[in-house]
């Protein structure tokens, strides 16, 4: 039977009323007193010099009070990037500067490099209007190849070239390329991964508020990670102390990556709201988050996969370029590199891979993680030779995958690039997916829709990722420049009630529900008595935030332990209040019983005691029931499992539909089923987004072609089927206390490759091997036609 | 400035508008009803969905003197009279047919709105309907599910 409270219990979540209800507080509705607005002028070109700026007239308009540019931030520290790649030749990656507001030059479309600052959204913005910016247009470097050719026009002055570095990671090149020479098979695949705009549907906000009395600064910001900021903007950019900053991100209308970074607009209205004396405001358009929020993906690949005669996998190859736009983001470069060449294994046992990575500099908007961050990209490219393989040397996808799966009773497992997988049993999701997905009804349905005139095809896919981001020590060698750990501290008033503060932070993953849910499954009481408090440096004593599918793995587990040092502590003053010995002391149902006696204590009898301390053991522990926690994980953990998507192409037309899509998960230990299984459909929606729908896409001259709604093809309802998803498959997490390894990722990691393998299934007779995503009506058709 | 007056919610509300004053910002800056969001400056996403006179719009793209005179319904003036969740929030919420909450607004007004014509719907009828409202992170599965389940409860 269900559970109804707990862990394993479908709670329905308790944020839900307020956004249900038009309750919810969302950046952009906090307006504070004496507010002023801020407008930013950006660069309508991708790449010049800034010969002037005249903002006289624009000073002169109604309700301006003041113009920023770069002149304004000489000597004020640049937004920092938080990871540091060393290439390989030991030499760490070319790291350009990057001004708050353009200082000379701008560098991309939509490079800010002017600020109004005026009594109203709407005088900010006509005032920006007459701000006069003389631009001398340089060449654009779009093109990753062209920007890696020799004498290619530079991005950054300063920097030798474009490169921003030449990663490799795995085997020693002598022995893949021994492996490759001597293979029975070679199959050899150039692709695309597109490039991506994040989109959560709450553009990003920043409010800034100094108090001139304290000398403390207030930030109120769309963000993933408020701490991050904190730190990042506090020491590197404005020169504050931390314990002199607040930063709140109350209600968050999601992220999906892009509202981990911390962004020149949080820094300006940080610093502007102490120059004007007022708070500073600043709501994105749409059309500017297009052109401001970092975007995600564009790799451009070719990858090789050696087989034998039997077609067991004996070596992979790839060679990958992906761009980093004009600047790096806070994590970019960790993206095609740790991110993505540690899963290039797979789930498979392949005993030599190779992966080199260059990373690009060009006039494009900064590229750094979207969900999944590099392991989709690792993912699709793999998956998509995997099936060309398969289908060259006459195996089914399905035996393919299988027969070079690392098998259950082989873990803990280390791959050949960097990582060792804890725990996984890649049959079983296989074996789960083929019954969810009724693959032996496929035929029947491929006749089905052949009678109609449409074609059919079935895409398999097994994707792996690496989650619960991550060990400190580990990542800290790789070249980050942060711990990744989590905190916790569980707040337990007198009454029993309970304050959760976390430093995971929600933008619509539910952990309001969830982590009670943990706890009052630890301590034997109601969900309802305990709340969580996140997203406010003022109240959460620190935090990495949430990416990654870290907030419960990492997030979870620093609960878990600070309940147990809660627990710990009210165990001894039970053990006091019953005359007993603490080590006698059982918890269950929220009783403290002495073991094999019926002398017990109820949960609010020892809360009370913890703070009425009239009959308490003084002399052994202080009064007070409060505890901290920090947990730092010792490995990742590994989601994977199994996918599939059947689609109807229409020939004439390239048109395609998804008509089934069904996803097996391991997701370990699973704490709110309804909850994961959302996660699991919002990620395949925005995988399917990926494959046949979303593109970025630049014109030579460093202009976003597709840069609103109207362009950028978001998925919409019709776009898209119900999803069969199943999470029963679970091998727990060996090295996390509660088991679980994180299904934030999942679908948009997993979904790609399902679909577009699927659609080079229904055209593989027309002699279709490879469409690069997205697979739009005009590119399907004309693969179809150059296929003839 | 103009002098603006509508009923929001069953309540008679006036306010000090700009021509160019969209009917969002009147309800978002001048009533405080922060609960209608503005996702895109396209029309495209939905977020700012709204009732006037019974019909759907978005609110980002009417004016709010077009509004003058007219009867506003807002997702504020969605719950039932004593503050508990009406039959589509409620679905909304038994189905987790939410994730971070942005755009539900505008999905309950427009299911709302999608009921009212059609008590019955099929699943394509509610993906059709719901094409002007984009949702990032439910995949839509789930919204279906809760507007197949609202017209269940109120049949």
């Amino acid at each position: 039977m269900p559970k109804d409270n707990g862990i394993g219990a479908s709670s329905k979540r308790r944020e839900d009323v307020r956004f249900l209800t038009g309750k919810g507080k969302y950046t952009d509705d906090i307006n504070i007193y004496g507010q002023t607005y801020a407008y930013f002028v950006r660069s309508q070109v991708a790449h010049g010099t800034i010969k002037g700026i005249d903002s006289t007239a624009a000073e002169a308009m109604p309700g301006v009070v003041k113009v920023f540019t770069g002149a304004d931030f000489e000597g004020i520290g640049g937004i920092p990037c938080g990871w540091q790649v060393t290439d390989r030749n030991g030499e760490v990656m070319q790291e350009p500067a990057h001004p708050v507001l353009a200082q000379g030059k701008v560098r991309h479309v939509g490079d800010p490099i002017a600020v109004v600052v005026a009594e109203s959204l709407q005088e900010a913005r006509d005032a920006a209007e007459a701000v006069d910016v003389d631009i001398d247009e340089l060449p654009a470097v779009v093109d990753m190849k062209a920007a890696l050719a020799a004498g290619s026009t530079k991005v950054h002055d300063d920097l030798t070239s474009n490169l921003c570095y030449d990663w490799t990671l795995g085997g020693e090149k002598a022995d893949v390329d021994a492996a490759f020479e001597n293979a029975h098979h070679v199959t050899t695949l150039d692709l695309v991964n597109n490039r991506l705009v994040a989109n959560p549907m709450e553009p990003r906000v920043a409010i800034g508020k100094y108090d001139a009395a304290d000398e403390d600064y207030t930030l109120y910001t769309t963000s993933q990670n408020p701490h991050v900021i904190r730190l990042l903007m506090g020491a590197f950019v404005l020169g504050i102390p931390e314990h002199k900053l607040r930063v709140v991100a109350p209600d968050v209308g999601g992220g999906f990556g892009t509202k981990i970074f911390h962004y020149a607009e949080e820094a300006f209205c940080t610093f502007a709201a102490k120059a004007v004396g007022r708070p500073v405001k600043w709501t994105a358009d749409r059309s500017e988050a297009f052109i401001s929020d970092a975007h995600g993906r564009d790799h451009v690949t070719k990858i090789e996969l050696a087989l034998d005669e039997n077609g067991m996998f004996v070596a992979l190859r790839t060679d990958t370029m992906a761009n980093m736009g004009a600047y790096l983001s806070t994590f970019a470069p960790s993206v095609p590199t740790w991110l993505h060449g540690t899963l290039m294994a797979g789930t498979y046992k392949t005993p030599h891979v190779s992966v080199n990575v260059r990373a690009v500099f060009t006039n494009t908007v900064p590229v750094d993680a979207y969900r999944g961050a590099g392991r989709p990209e690792a993912t699709y490219q793999l998956e998509r030779v995997i099936d060309k393989a398969a289908r060259e040397i006459g195996i089914d996808p399905i035996t393919i995958r299988r027969q070079n799966f690392i098998k259950a009773d082989e873990f803990p497992y280390a791959t050949p690039v960097a990582v060792e997988y804890d725990t996984g049993d890649y049959d079983a999701t296989m074996n789960k997916l083929i019954e969810i997905a009724d693959i032996a009804g496929f035929a029947g349905r491929k006749a089905e829709s052949e009678a109609k005139g449409k074609r059919r095809g079935l895409g398999i896919n097994c994707y792996i990722e690496a989650c619960g981001i991550a060990p400190s020590n580990l990542v800290g060698q790789l070249g980050a420049r942060a711990g990744l750990y989590e905190s916790a501290t569980v707040r337990v008033t007198a009454t029993g009630s309970i304050a959760v503060m976390t430093g995971s932070h929600s933008h619509g993953q539910g952990h309001e529900t969830t982590f009670p849910q943990v706890v009052a499954d630890m301590l034997g009481i109601d969900e309802s008595m305990i709340d969580i408090v996140h997203g406010d440096t003022s109240k959460v004593p620190m935090g990495m935030g949430t990416y990654g599918s870290r907030s419960l793995a990492v997030g979870g587990s620093a609960i878990v332990k600070a309940t147990e040092k809660i627990i710990a502590k009210a165990k001894k003053i039970a053990a006091h209040l019953l005359e007993a010995g603490e080590a006698d002391i059982e918890l269950a149902d929220g009783q403290f019983t002495v073991a094999g006696t019926d002398k017990s204590v109820a949960w609010g009898d020892v809360t009370l005691a913890a703070y009425v301390p009239h009959n308490y053991p003084l002399e052994d522990i202080e009064p007070g029931l409060e505890e901290t926690a920090f947990y730092d994980p010792n490995n990742f953990t590994y989601p994977a499992g199994a996918y599939a998507c059947e689609v109807e192409v229409d020939e004439a037309t390239g048109k395609v539909t998804v008509e089934r899509f069904a996803a097996a998960d391991d997701f370990g230990n699973v704490i709110n089923p309804m909850i994961v299984e959302g996660q699991v459909h919002g990620g395949i929606g925005q995988g399917i987004g990926q494959a046949l729908l979303e593109h970025a896409v630049y014109d030579s001259d460093g202009q976003l072609l597709s840069g609103s709604y109207m362009d950028y093809a978001m998925p919409r309802a019709s776009d898209v089927p119900s999803y069969v998803v199943d999470h029963s498959c679970q091998t727990p997490c060996t090295h996390n206390p509660l088991g679980v390894k994180g299904c934030g990722e999942a679908g948009a990691i997993g979904s790609p490759p399902a679909v577009v393998n699927a659609v080079v299934d229904a055209l593989a007779d027309l002699g279709v091997t490879h469409i690069d995503m997205p697979l739009s009506p005009n590119r399907v058709w004309s693969a179809i036609q150059a296929a003839k | 400035m103009t002098n603006v007056s509508m009923t929001v919610n069953g309540k008679a509300v006036s306010g000090e508008v700009e021509g160019r004053t969209l009917l969002s910002d009147f309800l978002r800056e001048n009533l405080h009803l922060t609960g209608t969001h503005v996702g895109c400056d396209t029309s495209q996403c939905g977020a700012c969905t709204v009732h006037v006179a019974g019909k759907m719009v978005k609110s980002c793209t009417m004016l709010a003197l077009e509004a003058d005179g007219g009867d506003v319904s807002t997702i504020e003036g969605m719950a039932n009279e004593d503050g508990s969740l009406g039959v589509i929030q409620a679905a909304f919420q038994e189905h987790h047919g939410l994730q971070c909450g942005f755009c539900t607004p505008g999905m309950v007004m427009a299911a709302s709105a999608l009921l009212a014509e059609n008590s019955s719907p099929s699943e394509a009828e509610i993906r059709h309907h719901l094409d002007g409202n984009i949702c990032r992170c439910t995949g839509y599965h789930n919204i279906v599910k809760s507007i197949q389940a609202a017209a269940s409860a109120l049949s």
